[in-house]
């Protein structure tokens, strides 16, 4: 793994939620990908089965936070500020991923977008589009 | 049924009411939740869990027959922080069911103090059963 890779594993290591969901960190030539294996606690409809809406935004929303953090090198977590969640597909019995970018730092609030995805990342199940606030 | 689905019942969330398009929802406050470390705050995920649930179980009591529900989109605004040690209530209301979705608005607070965590609007797509010609 790379200093990156690591930087954010170790952020998420320390994050209580984060360690209970089973949050890991992986990363390829693109950068660093969020991984949620699939566990039965994540199902929010048994009958299809699907994991549940929450689910898909915790992981959605810890992509983009730690993307923040380690871009910015940021001492503090930001402070969620707003997240608009598109649920693009159902979330399968499968193992889940996030990537999130930076689409604008500005001085105090960065506007940053996630996609969530399983089998295959050109078909995403999820994507977030949201705003955090820098704490200083 | 929507009040107990194995990742709400998981965080330790539970549904107290659905009834008519409304619904609420409470969440005690527990380590595992935490999102920041140093200062307990309970993770945005919860909260976006807890609204999630909510707002799918006044969907489901607006209807006049169960159907499978889906989230379509939902957007939150985090007002402030939850309080360390504190329970999370949420409320919800289905606002309008049309033949394919429903439009519901709802908000989390804090138990104690009753200070606004979150808002949210959210739409549901509902799966009627298919008009089968032969």
């Amino acid at each position: 793994m790379n200093a990156a890779a690591l930087a954010q594993e170790e952020l998420l290591n320390s994050i209580p939620f984060c360690r209970w969901m089973g949050i890991r960190v992986l990363q390829d030539d693109d950068g660093v990908i969020l991984e949620l294996p699939f566990a039965q606690k994540l199902i929010g409809n048994p009958l299809l089965p699907a994991l549940h809406g929450g689910v898909i935004g915790a992981l959605l929303e810890t992509a983009a936070l730690a993307q923040v953090v380690h871009e910015l090198a940021c001492a503090e977590l930001p402070k969620p500020v707003d997240m608009a969640i598109d649920y693009l597909r159902s979330g399968r019995a499968l193992a889940s991923y996030a990537r999130a970018r930076i689409v604008k730092r500005g001085r105090r609030t960065v506007n940053v977008h996630a996609q969530m995805w399983q089998e295959d990342e050109a078909r995403p199940i999820a994507a977030l589009r949201g705003h955090v606030l820098l704490q200083r | 049924m929507v009040g107990v689905t194995p990742w709400f019942a998981a965080i330790g969330g539970e549904v107290v009411m659905a009834r008519d398009g409304q619904a609420k929802a409470r969440i005690s406050w527990r380590e595992d939740l935490i999102g920041d470390p140093k200062t307990g705050v309970i993770h945005g995920g919860v909260i976006t869990s807890l609204l999630d649930q909510l707002c799918g179980a006044a969907v489901m009591s607006a209807l006049n027959q169960p159907l499978p529900i889906a989230t379509l989109d939902l957007r939150i605004d985090y007002l402030k922080p939850a309080a360390k040690g504190m329970a999370i209530v949420g409320e919800a209301e289905c606002l309008k069911v049309t033949h394919e979705i429903a439009f519901v608005r709802g908000s989390a607070h804090n138990e104690a103090d009753q200070e606004v965590i979150a808002l949210c609007t959210a739409a549901f797509m509902l799966t009627r059963p298919e008009a089968r010609t032969a």
